[in-house]
Protein backbone atom coordinates (compact mmCIF):
# COMPACT_ATOMS: atom_id res chain seq x y z
CA UNK A 1 0.00 0.00 0.00
CA UNK A 2 1.20 3.49 -0.86
CA UNK A 3 0.13 6.51 1.13
CA UNK A 4 0.11 9.78 -0.77
CA UNK A 5 -0.84 13.31 0.24
CA UNK A 6 -4.03 14.78 -1.17
CA UNK A 7 -2.98 17.49 -3.67
CA UNK A 8 -6.39 19.16 -3.73
CA UNK A 9 -7.86 22.05 -1.78
CA UNK A 10 -9.76 19.47 0.34
CA UNK A 11 -12.87 21.59 0.15
CA UNK A 12 -15.70 20.12 2.13
CA UNK A 13 -18.54 22.35 1.09
CA UNK A 14 -21.28 22.60 3.68
CA UNK A 15 -24.53 21.26 2.35
CA UNK A 16 -26.75 24.14 1.41
CA UNK A 17 -30.51 23.90 1.06
CA UNK A 18 -31.82 25.06 -2.25
CA UNK A 19 -34.41 27.84 -2.16
CA UNK A 20 -37.84 26.40 -2.87
CA UNK A 21 -38.74 26.76 -6.51
CA UNK A 22 -41.41 29.48 -6.87
CA UNK A 23 -44.81 28.42 -8.25
CA UNK A 24 -44.85 31.48 -10.43
CA UNK A 25 -42.71 34.51 -11.17
CA UNK A 26 -45.72 36.79 -10.79
CA UNK A 27 -44.85 39.56 -8.34
CA UNK A 28 -41.25 38.42 -7.81
CA UNK A 29 -38.19 40.56 -8.43
CA UNK A 30 -35.75 38.94 -10.82
CA UNK A 31 -32.19 40.22 -11.29
CA UNK A 32 -30.58 40.02 -14.69
CA UNK A 33 -26.80 40.14 -14.36
CA UNK A 34 -25.07 41.31 -17.52
CA UNK A 35 -21.45 40.14 -17.40
CA UNK A 36 -20.47 42.90 -19.88
CA UNK A 37 -19.69 40.78 -22.90
CA UNK A 38 -20.54 42.39 -26.25
CA UNK A 39 -24.21 41.90 -27.21
CA UNK A 40 -25.12 40.33 -23.90
CA UNK A 41 -27.53 43.25 -23.46
CA UNK A 42 -29.40 42.25 -26.64
CA UNK A 43 -30.05 38.82 -25.20
CA UNK A 44 -31.00 40.18 -21.78
CA UNK A 45 -33.39 42.78 -23.28
CA UNK A 46 -35.36 39.90 -24.75
CA UNK A 47 -35.24 37.93 -21.49
CA UNK A 48 -36.50 41.00 -19.64
CA UNK A 49 -39.46 41.30 -22.04
CA UNK A 50 -40.37 37.65 -21.44
CA UNK A 51 -40.06 37.91 -17.65
CA UNK A 52 -42.07 41.13 -17.49
CA UNK A 53 -44.74 39.34 -19.51
CA UNK A 54 -44.87 36.69 -16.77
CA UNK A 55 -45.53 39.37 -14.14
CA UNK A 56 -42.01 39.67 -12.73
CA UNK A 57 -40.29 42.90 -11.83
CA UNK A 58 -36.89 42.92 -13.50
CA UNK A 59 -33.82 44.68 -12.12
CA UNK A 60 -30.74 44.93 -14.31
CA UNK A 61 -27.19 44.66 -12.99
CA UNK A 62 -23.86 44.43 -14.71
CA UNK A 63 -20.35 43.33 -13.78
CA UNK A 64 -17.57 45.88 -14.35
CA UNK A 65 -15.77 43.39 -16.60
CA UNK A 66 -16.52 39.89 -17.80
CA UNK A 67 -12.91 38.87 -17.12
CA UNK A 68 -13.18 38.98 -13.34
CA UNK A 69 -15.62 37.54 -10.81
CA UNK A 70 -18.54 39.77 -9.74
CA UNK A 71 -17.55 42.08 -6.87
CA UNK A 72 -18.76 40.98 -3.44
CA UNK A 73 -20.86 44.14 -3.00
CA UNK A 74 -22.71 43.49 -6.24
CA UNK A 75 -23.47 39.90 -5.26
CA UNK A 76 -24.70 41.11 -1.89
CA UNK A 77 -26.96 43.75 -3.43
CA UNK A 78 -28.53 41.20 -5.78
CA UNK A 79 -28.99 38.67 -2.98
CA UNK A 80 -30.70 41.15 -0.67
CA UNK A 81 -32.87 42.99 -3.19
CA UNK A 82 -34.08 40.25 -5.52
CA UNK A 83 -35.88 36.91 -5.29
CA UNK A 84 -34.03 35.27 -8.17
CA UNK A 85 -31.12 35.98 -10.49
CA UNK A 86 -30.27 35.03 -14.04
CA UNK A 87 -26.62 35.40 -14.94
CA UNK A 88 -25.86 35.52 -18.63
CA UNK A 89 -22.68 33.64 -19.34
CA UNK A 90 -20.54 34.63 -22.27
CA UNK A 91 -20.16 33.16 -25.72
CA UNK B 1 3.16 7.00 12.68
CA UNK B 2 4.97 10.02 13.98
CA UNK B 3 7.18 10.86 16.88
CA UNK B 4 7.72 14.58 17.01
CA UNK B 5 9.54 15.36 20.27
CA UNK B 6 13.31 14.98 19.99
CA UNK B 7 14.97 12.83 22.67
CA UNK B 8 17.13 15.05 24.91
CA UNK B 9 20.91 14.75 24.99
CA UNK B 10 22.30 13.66 28.36
CA UNK B 11 24.57 16.21 30.05
CA UNK B 12 28.32 15.64 30.14
CA UNK B 13 30.32 13.97 27.40
CA UNK B 14 28.35 12.17 24.70
CA UNK B 15 29.86 9.96 21.98
CA UNK B 16 27.72 8.77 19.09
CA UNK B 17 29.16 5.61 17.50
CA UNK B 18 28.38 2.44 15.57
CA UNK B 19 30.17 -0.89 15.59
CA UNK B 20 30.16 -0.98 11.81
CA UNK B 21 32.73 1.85 11.72
CA UNK B 22 36.47 1.04 11.89
CA UNK B 23 37.24 4.40 13.53
CA UNK B 24 34.65 3.73 16.26
CA UNK B 25 36.20 0.29 16.84
CA UNK B 26 39.62 1.95 16.97
CA UNK B 27 38.51 4.38 19.69
CA UNK B 28 36.57 1.77 21.72
CA UNK B 29 39.38 1.57 24.36
CA UNK B 30 39.39 5.37 24.59
CA UNK B 31 35.65 5.34 25.28
CA UNK B 32 36.10 2.82 28.10
CA UNK B 33 38.96 4.90 29.48
CA UNK B 34 36.81 8.06 29.35
CA UNK B 35 33.86 6.28 31.03
CA UNK B 36 36.17 5.61 33.99
CA UNK B 37 37.63 9.08 34.15
CA UNK B 38 34.71 11.38 33.17
CA UNK B 39 30.93 11.56 32.86
CA UNK B 40 30.52 9.85 29.48
CA UNK B 41 27.45 8.47 27.74
CA UNK B 42 27.96 6.44 24.58
CA UNK B 43 25.10 6.30 22.09
CA UNK B 44 25.44 3.27 19.83
CA UNK B 45 23.49 3.30 16.61
CA UNK B 46 23.72 -0.40 15.76
CA UNK B 47 25.03 -2.80 18.43
CA UNK B 48 23.45 -2.05 21.85
CA UNK B 49 26.55 -3.53 23.55
CA UNK B 50 29.14 -1.50 21.69
CA UNK B 51 31.81 -0.82 22.85
CA UNK B 52 30.79 -2.95 25.91
CA UNK B 53 27.63 -3.83 27.79
CA UNK B 54 27.44 -1.07 30.41
CA UNK B 55 25.01 1.36 31.98
CA UNK B 56 26.79 4.25 30.22
CA UNK B 57 26.05 2.75 26.80
CA UNK B 58 22.65 3.48 25.26
CA UNK B 59 21.13 2.13 22.09
CA UNK B 60 19.70 4.65 19.59
CA UNK B 61 17.47 1.85 18.32
CA UNK B 62 15.25 4.04 16.10
CA UNK B 63 17.98 6.62 15.38
CA UNK B 64 15.72 9.29 16.87
CA UNK B 65 18.53 10.91 18.84
CA UNK B 66 20.97 10.84 15.93
CA UNK B 67 18.36 12.17 13.48
CA UNK B 68 17.03 14.94 15.69
CA UNK B 69 20.50 16.16 16.65
CA UNK B 70 21.75 16.17 13.05
CA UNK B 71 24.55 13.66 13.60
CA UNK B 72 26.25 13.14 10.24
CA UNK B 73 29.47 11.34 11.25
CA UNK B 74 30.46 8.65 13.73
CA UNK B 75 32.21 8.92 16.04
CA UNK B 76 30.89 12.35 17.04
CA UNK B 77 31.96 13.57 20.47
CA UNK B 78 29.88 16.26 22.16
CA UNK B 79 30.13 18.29 25.32
CA UNK B 80 26.55 18.82 26.50
CA UNK B 81 25.39 21.39 29.03
CA UNK B 82 21.72 21.66 29.97
CA UNK B 83 20.78 19.50 27.00
CA UNK B 84 22.66 21.66 24.51
CA UNK B 85 25.85 20.57 22.72
CA UNK B 86 28.28 23.44 23.05
CA UNK B 87 31.35 21.66 21.65
CA UNK B 88 31.62 19.06 18.90
CA UNK B 89 34.40 16.93 17.41
CA UNK B 90 33.81 14.54 14.50
CA UNK B 91 36.05 11.56 13.82
CA UNK B 92 39.08 10.74 15.97
CA UNK B 93 41.69 13.41 16.73
CA UNK B 94 43.64 12.97 19.93
CA UNK B 95 44.32 16.69 20.32
CA UNK B 96 40.70 17.65 19.79
CA UNK B 97 39.35 14.86 22.01
CA UNK B 98 41.73 15.84 24.82
CA UNK B 99 40.84 19.50 24.45
CA UNK B 100 37.08 18.85 24.46
CA UNK B 101 37.14 16.38 27.34
CA UNK B 102 39.88 18.07 29.39
CA UNK B 103 41.27 14.54 29.92
CA UNK B 104 44.96 14.12 28.99
CA UNK B 105 46.70 11.04 27.61
CA UNK B 106 43.87 9.61 25.54
CA UNK B 107 44.62 6.66 23.23
CA UNK B 108 48.38 7.06 23.36
CA UNK B 109 48.84 3.93 21.20
CA UNK B 110 46.42 5.15 18.50
CA UNK B 111 47.26 7.20 15.43
CA UNK B 112 46.92 10.96 15.97
CA UNK B 113 43.81 11.18 13.89
CA UNK B 114 41.44 9.11 11.79
CA UNK B 115 38.32 10.34 9.92
CA UNK B 116 34.97 8.87 10.91
CA UNK B 117 32.21 7.15 8.95
CA UNK B 118 28.71 8.21 7.92
CA UNK B 119 26.07 8.21 10.62
CA UNK B 120 23.27 5.66 10.09
CA UNK B 121 20.82 8.56 10.37
CA UNK B 122 22.14 9.97 7.07
CA UNK B 123 22.35 6.60 5.32
CA UNK B 124 20.69 7.24 1.94
CA UNK B 125 18.65 4.05 2.27
CA UNK B 126 17.16 5.23 5.57
CA UNK B 127 16.78 9.02 5.30
CA UNK B 128 13.38 9.01 3.60
CA UNK B 129 11.92 6.63 6.17
CA UNK B 130 13.42 8.65 9.05
CA UNK B 131 12.16 11.94 7.63
CA UNK B 132 8.62 10.56 7.42
CA UNK B 133 8.87 9.02 10.90
CA UNK B 134 10.16 12.15 12.58
CA UNK B 135 8.85 15.02 10.40
CA UNK B 136 5.71 13.55 8.87
CA UNK B 137 3.60 15.05 11.60
CA UNK B 138 4.36 18.54 10.31
CA UNK B 139 2.35 17.76 7.16
CA UNK B 140 -1.37 18.34 7.37
CA UNK B 141 -2.65 17.20 3.98
CA UNK B 142 -5.22 14.44 4.03
CA UNK B 143 -3.57 11.02 3.60
CA UNK B 144 -4.93 9.01 0.72
CA UNK B 145 -4.19 5.31 0.80
CA UNK B 146 -3.74 3.51 -2.47
CA UNK B 147 -4.34 -0.19 -2.03
CA UNK B 148 -1.63 -2.70 -2.88
CA UNK B 149 -3.67 -4.09 -5.76
CA UNK B 150 -4.26 -0.66 -7.24
CA UNK B 151 -1.75 0.77 -9.69
CA UNK B 152 -0.75 4.01 -7.99
CA UNK B 153 -0.28 5.86 -11.28
CA UNK B 154 -3.71 4.82 -12.51
CA UNK B 155 -5.22 5.66 -9.13
CA UNK B 156 -4.04 9.24 -9.41
CA UNK B 157 -5.53 9.58 -12.90
CA UNK B 158 -8.78 8.15 -11.60
CA UNK B 159 -8.92 10.79 -8.88
CA UNK B 160 -8.61 13.57 -11.44
CA UNK B 161 -5.26 14.84 -10.16
CA UNK B 162 -3.45 14.79 -13.51
CA UNK B 163 -3.30 17.11 -16.50
CA UNK B 164 -3.16 14.00 -18.69
CA UNK B 165 0.51 13.21 -18.23
CA UNK B 166 1.76 10.85 -15.52
CA UNK B 167 2.21 12.43 -12.08
CA UNK B 168 4.77 11.35 -9.49
CA UNK B 169 3.04 9.88 -6.40
CA UNK B 170 3.33 12.57 -3.66
CA UNK B 171 4.38 10.32 -0.80
CA UNK B 172 5.24 11.87 2.55
CA UNK B 173 8.94 11.17 1.97
CA UNK B 174 8.94 12.91 -1.40
CA UNK B 175 6.97 15.89 -0.09
CA UNK B 176 9.31 16.27 2.89
CA UNK B 177 12.28 16.15 0.55
CA UNK B 178 10.61 18.77 -1.67
CA UNK B 179 10.09 21.03 1.34
CA UNK B 180 13.84 21.05 1.93
CA UNK B 181 13.98 23.30 -1.13
CA UNK B 182 12.54 26.23 0.79
CA UNK B 183 13.14 27.90 4.13
CA UNK B 184 9.39 28.56 4.42
CA UNK B 185 7.28 26.58 6.87
CA UNK B 186 4.93 23.98 5.38
CA UNK B 187 1.88 25.70 6.86
CA UNK B 188 2.75 29.15 5.48
CA UNK B 189 -0.05 30.47 3.28
CA UNK B 190 1.29 31.22 -0.19
CA UNK B 191 -1.84 32.54 -1.91
CA UNK B 192 -5.57 32.27 -2.31
CA UNK B 193 -5.88 30.14 -5.42
CA UNK B 194 -8.71 30.65 -7.93
CA UNK B 195 -11.20 29.65 -9.05
CA UNK B 196 -12.36 28.07 -5.77
CA UNK B 197 -10.42 30.71 -3.78
CA UNK B 198 -8.68 28.13 -1.59
CA UNK B 199 -5.95 29.07 0.88
CA UNK B 200 -2.88 27.32 -0.46
CA UNK B 201 -0.01 26.40 1.87
CA UNK B 202 3.65 25.83 1.03
CA UNK B 203 2.90 22.14 1.69
CA UNK B 204 0.19 21.98 -1.00
CA UNK B 205 2.49 23.65 -3.49
CA UNK B 206 5.18 21.09 -2.59
CA UNK B 207 2.72 18.20 -3.10
CA UNK B 208 1.87 19.44 -6.58
CA UNK B 209 5.52 20.19 -7.37
CA UNK B 210 6.38 16.56 -6.56
CA UNK B 211 3.58 15.41 -8.86
CA UNK B 212 4.79 17.67 -11.68
CA UNK B 213 8.26 16.13 -11.45
CA UNK B 214 10.12 19.08 -9.86
CA UNK B 215 13.32 18.74 -7.88
CA UNK B 216 13.38 20.38 -4.42
CA UNK B 217 15.60 23.22 -5.63
CA UNK B 218 12.90 24.26 -8.11
CA UNK B 219 10.37 24.82 -5.32
CA UNK B 220 11.22 28.50 -4.67
CA UNK B 221 10.49 29.25 -8.34
CA UNK B 222 7.17 27.44 -8.15
CA UNK B 223 6.24 29.27 -4.94
CA UNK B 224 7.02 32.65 -6.51
CA UNK B 225 5.04 31.67 -9.60
CA UNK B 226 2.00 30.68 -7.54
CA UNK B 227 2.20 33.98 -5.65
CA UNK B 228 2.45 35.96 -8.86
CA UNK B 229 -0.37 34.08 -10.58
CA UNK B 230 -2.74 34.68 -7.69
CA UNK B 231 -2.32 38.45 -7.54
CA UNK B 232 -5.26 40.63 -8.45
CA UNK B 233 -3.25 42.20 -11.30
CA UNK B 234 -2.42 38.88 -12.92
CA UNK B 235 -6.04 37.74 -12.60
CA UNK B 236 -5.53 33.99 -12.88
CA UNK B 237 -9.29 33.50 -12.60
CA UNK B 238 -9.91 35.44 -15.79
CA UNK B 239 -7.00 33.82 -17.59
CA UNK B 240 -8.39 30.40 -16.70
CA UNK B 241 -12.01 31.19 -17.47
CA UNK B 242 -11.47 32.89 -20.82
CA UNK B 243 -12.32 31.01 -23.99
CA UNK B 244 -8.99 32.22 -25.46
CA UNK B 245 -6.10 29.69 -25.63
CA UNK B 246 -3.93 31.31 -22.96
CA UNK B 247 -2.09 30.34 -19.81
CA UNK B 248 0.51 31.69 -17.40
CA UNK B 249 3.91 31.68 -19.12
CA UNK B 250 6.93 31.86 -16.81
CA UNK B 251 10.19 33.65 -17.63
CA UNK B 252 13.03 33.12 -15.14
CA UNK B 253 15.92 35.55 -14.62
CA UNK B 254 18.88 35.78 -12.26
CA UNK B 255 21.36 33.37 -10.65
CA UNK B 256 18.81 30.63 -9.96
CA UNK B 257 18.69 29.81 -13.69
CA UNK B 258 22.14 28.24 -13.44
CA UNK B 259 21.74 26.87 -9.93
CA UNK B 260 18.82 24.67 -10.98
CA UNK B 261 20.05 24.00 -14.51
CA UNK B 262 17.41 25.81 -16.54
CA UNK B 263 17.62 25.96 -20.30
CA UNK B 264 18.00 29.31 -22.05
CA UNK B 265 19.66 27.90 -25.16
CA UNK B 266 18.83 25.08 -27.59
CA UNK B 267 15.11 24.43 -27.74
CA UNK B 268 14.40 26.57 -24.66
CA UNK B 269 10.68 26.69 -25.48
CA UNK B 270 10.49 22.97 -26.13
CA UNK B 271 11.12 19.63 -24.51
CA UNK B 272 14.23 18.22 -22.91
CA UNK B 273 14.98 20.21 -19.77
CA UNK B 274 13.51 19.08 -16.50
CA UNK B 275 13.31 22.49 -14.79
CA UNK B 276 11.76 24.24 -17.80
CA UNK B 277 9.18 21.52 -18.25
CA UNK B 278 8.15 20.85 -14.67
CA UNK B 279 8.03 24.32 -13.06
CA UNK B 280 5.29 25.63 -15.34
CA UNK B 281 3.45 22.35 -15.00
CA UNK B 282 3.62 22.55 -11.19
CA UNK B 283 1.87 25.94 -11.27
CA UNK B 284 -0.83 24.53 -13.54
CA UNK B 285 -1.33 21.53 -11.23
CA UNK B 286 -1.77 23.92 -8.27
CA UNK B 287 -4.46 25.78 -10.23
CA UNK B 288 -6.09 22.47 -11.17
CA UNK B 289 -5.86 20.59 -7.90
CA UNK B 290 -5.87 23.25 -5.20
CA UNK B 291 -7.89 25.90 -7.05
CA UNK B 292 -10.22 23.43 -8.76
CA UNK B 293 -9.72 24.95 -12.22
CA UNK B 294 -10.27 22.23 -14.80
CA UNK B 295 -10.99 22.28 -18.54
CA UNK B 296 -14.71 22.25 -19.11
CA UNK B 297 -15.25 23.54 -15.56
CA UNK B 298 -14.19 27.10 -14.89
CA UNK B 299 -11.47 26.64 -17.53
CA UNK B 300 -13.56 27.50 -20.60
CA UNK B 301 -10.78 27.54 -23.23
CA UNK B 302 -12.38 26.75 -26.58
CA UNK B 303 -9.29 25.02 -27.92
CA UNK B 304 -6.58 25.70 -25.36
CA UNK B 305 -2.93 25.49 -26.27
CA UNK B 306 0.22 23.64 -25.20
CA UNK B 307 1.06 26.69 -23.06
CA UNK B 308 -1.69 25.56 -20.73
CA UNK B 309 0.23 22.40 -19.80
CA UNK B 310 3.00 24.66 -18.56
CA UNK B 311 5.47 26.89 -20.39
CA UNK B 312 8.53 28.08 -18.51
CA UNK B 313 11.94 29.15 -19.77
CA UNK B 314 15.01 31.13 -18.73
CA UNK B 315 16.60 34.14 -20.37
CA UNK B 316 20.13 33.88 -21.81
CA UNK B 317 21.42 36.91 -19.93
CA UNK B 318 25.13 36.25 -20.40
CA UNK B 319 24.86 36.08 -24.18
CA UNK B 320 22.91 39.32 -24.49
CA UNK B 321 24.42 42.77 -24.97
CA UNK B 322 21.35 44.25 -23.27
CA UNK B 323 20.40 44.43 -19.62
CA UNK B 324 18.32 41.42 -18.63
CA UNK B 325 14.56 41.30 -19.02
CA UNK B 326 14.20 41.43 -15.23
CA UNK B 327 16.53 44.45 -15.04
CA UNK B 328 14.36 46.20 -17.61
CA UNK B 329 11.51 45.61 -15.17
CA UNK B 330 13.41 47.20 -12.28
CA UNK B 331 15.18 44.26 -10.61
CA UNK B 332 18.87 43.94 -9.70
CA UNK B 333 20.88 41.42 -11.74
CA UNK B 334 21.80 39.41 -8.63
CA UNK B 335 18.15 38.90 -7.72
CA UNK B 336 16.34 35.86 -9.14
CA UNK B 337 12.87 36.53 -10.49
CA UNK B 338 10.01 34.88 -12.28
CA UNK B 339 7.84 36.91 -14.62
CA UNK B 340 4.33 35.72 -15.40
CA UNK B 341 2.99 36.59 -18.83
CA UNK B 342 -0.56 35.66 -19.84
CA UNK B 343 0.00 34.17 -23.26
CA UNK B 344 -0.70 31.75 -26.09
CA UNK B 345 1.81 29.31 -27.49
CA UNK B 346 4.88 30.74 -29.22
CA UNK B 347 4.87 31.37 -32.97
CA UNK B 348 7.78 31.85 -35.32
CA UNK B 349 9.29 35.22 -36.24
CA UNK B 350 11.04 34.23 -39.48
CA UNK B 351 13.84 36.24 -41.02
CA UNK B 352 16.85 34.62 -42.71
CA UNK B 353 17.96 37.46 -44.97
CA UNK B 354 18.10 40.66 -42.92
CA UNK B 355 21.67 41.64 -42.14
CA UNK B 356 20.77 45.14 -40.96
CA UNK B 357 18.99 46.04 -37.72
CA UNK B 358 16.60 48.33 -39.63
CA UNK B 359 15.51 45.57 -42.00
CA UNK B 360 15.00 43.02 -39.24
CA UNK B 361 13.03 45.45 -37.09
CA UNK B 362 10.76 46.40 -39.95
CA UNK B 363 10.10 42.74 -40.75
CA UNK B 364 9.40 41.96 -37.09
CA UNK B 365 6.87 44.80 -37.11
CA UNK B 366 5.17 43.38 -40.19
CA UNK B 367 4.86 39.97 -38.57
CA UNK B 368 3.74 41.38 -35.22
CA UNK B 369 0.80 43.16 -36.82
CA UNK B 370 -0.88 39.76 -36.82
CA UNK B 371 -0.46 39.44 -33.03
CA UNK B 372 -3.91 38.13 -31.98
CA UNK B 373 -5.40 39.69 -35.14
CA UNK B 374 -4.19 42.46 -37.47
CA UNK B 375 -7.45 44.23 -36.56
CA UNK B 376 -6.93 44.22 -32.80
CA UNK B 377 -5.00 47.25 -31.49
CA UNK B 378 -3.82 48.33 -28.04
CA UNK B 379 -5.47 45.39 -26.27
CA UNK B 380 -2.89 42.59 -26.34
CA UNK B 381 0.79 42.51 -25.30
CA UNK B 382 3.48 40.35 -26.84
CA UNK B 383 6.68 38.64 -25.68
CA UNK B 384 9.46 38.50 -28.26
CA UNK B 385 11.99 35.74 -27.59
CA UNK B 386 14.91 37.14 -29.55
CA UNK B 387 17.40 34.52 -30.77
CA UNK B 388 21.18 35.07 -30.50
CA UNK B 389 21.67 35.38 -34.28
CA UNK B 390 18.90 37.95 -34.57
CA UNK B 391 20.30 39.75 -31.51
CA UNK B 392 23.64 40.00 -33.35
CA UNK B 393 22.03 42.44 -35.81
CA UNK B 394 21.27 44.81 -32.95
CA UNK B 395 24.59 44.19 -31.26
CA UNK B 396 26.40 45.07 -34.54
CA UNK B 397 24.30 48.20 -34.95
CA UNK B 398 24.93 49.28 -31.35
CA UNK B 399 21.21 49.35 -30.54
CA UNK B 400 20.14 48.94 -26.94
CA UNK B 401 16.73 47.73 -25.78
CA UNK B 402 15.24 51.25 -25.79
CA UNK B 403 16.44 51.95 -29.31
CA UNK B 404 15.08 48.64 -30.58
CA UNK B 405 11.69 49.25 -28.99
CA UNK B 406 11.51 52.82 -30.32
CA UNK B 407 12.30 51.67 -33.84
CA UNK B 408 9.89 48.74 -33.62
CA UNK B 409 7.05 50.92 -32.36
CA UNK B 410 7.66 53.43 -35.14
CA UNK B 411 6.81 50.66 -37.62
CA UNK B 412 3.77 49.56 -35.65
CA UNK B 413 1.57 52.61 -36.03
CA UNK B 414 -1.53 51.29 -37.71
CA UNK B 415 -3.80 53.23 -40.02
CA UNK B 416 -7.13 53.17 -38.18
CA UNK B 417 -9.12 53.25 -41.43
CA UNK B 418 -7.63 49.89 -42.43
CA UNK B 419 -8.84 48.00 -39.37
CA UNK B 420 -12.37 49.30 -38.77
CA UNK B 421 -15.00 46.59 -38.50
CA UNK B 422 -16.51 46.04 -41.93
CA UNK B 423 -13.57 47.35 -43.98
CA UNK B 424 -12.62 45.05 -46.87
CA UNK B 425 -15.67 42.91 -46.24
CA UNK B 426 -14.48 41.71 -42.81
CA UNK B 427 -16.91 42.25 -39.97
CA UNK B 428 -14.30 41.99 -37.20
CA UNK B 429 -12.35 45.11 -36.34
CA UNK B 430 -12.03 48.32 -34.36
CA UNK B 431 -14.90 50.78 -33.79
CA UNK B 432 -15.49 53.73 -36.14
CA UNK B 433 -13.87 56.16 -33.71
CA UNK B 434 -10.38 55.11 -34.91
CA UNK B 435 -11.14 56.53 -38.38
CA UNK B 436 -8.39 58.87 -39.59
CA UNK B 437 -6.11 58.01 -36.64
CA UNK B 438 -2.70 56.36 -36.42
CA UNK B 439 -2.96 53.88 -33.55
CA UNK B 440 -0.08 51.93 -31.95
CA UNK B 441 -0.45 48.18 -32.33
CA UNK B 442 0.61 47.57 -28.72
CA UNK B 443 -0.13 49.40 -25.48
CA UNK B 444 2.78 51.34 -23.90
CA UNK B 445 5.13 48.76 -22.31
CA UNK B 446 3.23 46.08 -24.20
CA UNK B 447 6.29 44.64 -25.98
CA UNK B 448 8.42 42.41 -23.72
CA UNK B 449 11.78 41.27 -25.12
CA UNK B 450 13.67 38.25 -23.77
CA UNK B 451 16.91 36.84 -25.22
CA UNK B 452 17.24 33.10 -25.71
CA UNK B 453 17.88 30.19 -28.04
CA UNK B 454 20.87 28.44 -29.57
CA UNK B 455 23.72 30.18 -31.35
CA UNK B 456 22.61 29.15 -34.82
CA UNK B 457 19.28 29.85 -36.46
CA UNK B 458 17.71 33.02 -37.82
CA UNK B 459 14.44 32.41 -36.04
CA UNK B 460 12.89 34.20 -33.09
CA UNK B 461 9.50 33.72 -31.47
CA UNK B 462 6.55 35.85 -30.46
CA UNK B 463 4.03 34.96 -27.79
CA UNK B 464 0.75 36.84 -28.03
CA UNK B 465 -0.95 37.82 -24.80
CA UNK B 466 -4.59 37.98 -23.88
CA UNK B 467 -6.46 41.13 -22.85
CA UNK B 468 -3.97 43.38 -21.12
CA UNK B 469 -4.47 45.84 -18.29
CA UNK B 470 -7.34 46.34 -15.84
CA UNK B 471 -9.74 44.50 -18.11
CA UNK B 472 -7.59 41.38 -18.23
CA UNK B 473 -4.16 40.52 -16.89
CA UNK B 474 -1.10 42.62 -16.14
CA UNK B 475 2.33 40.99 -16.52
CA UNK B 476 3.76 40.41 -13.03
CA UNK B 477 7.36 39.83 -11.86
CA UNK B 478 8.07 38.23 -8.46
CA UNK B 479 11.36 37.90 -6.65
CA UNK B 480 12.30 34.27 -5.96
CA UNK B 481 13.05 33.81 -2.26
CA UNK B 482 14.74 30.64 -1.03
Amino acid sequence: MTTVLDPTGELRPETRERVTRPESLNGLTVALLDISKPRGNVFLDRVEEKLTGLGATVRRFSKPTFTKPAPVDLRHEIATSCDAVIEALAD
Amino acid sequence: MTESSPPPLPDGLVAIVKRDCPTCVLVAPVLEDLADRANLTVISQDDPDFPVRADWVRHDHDLALSWHHDIETVPTLLRVTDGVADETVVGWSRDQWEELTGVPGLGSDLPDMRPGCGSLSVDPTRTDELAVRFSGSTLTSRRVEIAALEDEWEAMYDRGWSDGLPVVPPTEARVLRMLEGTSRAPDDIVSIVPPDLVECTVEKVAVNAVMAGCRPDYLPVVLAAVEGACTDEFNMHGLLATTMPVGPILIVNGPIRHEIGMNSGFNLLGQGNRANNTIGRALQLVIRNVGGGKPGGVDRATQGSPSKIGLCFAEDEEGSPWESFAQSRGFDPDVSTVTLFPGEGPRLLFDQKSRRAESLTKHFAEMLRANTSPRMLMQFDTVIVLSPEHMNRFRDAGWDRARFLDELRSHLLIDGDSVIAGVDGIDEGMPDLVAGMQIPKFPPDGIHVVHGGSQAGLFSAAIAGWVTGEMGSVTVTKEIVR
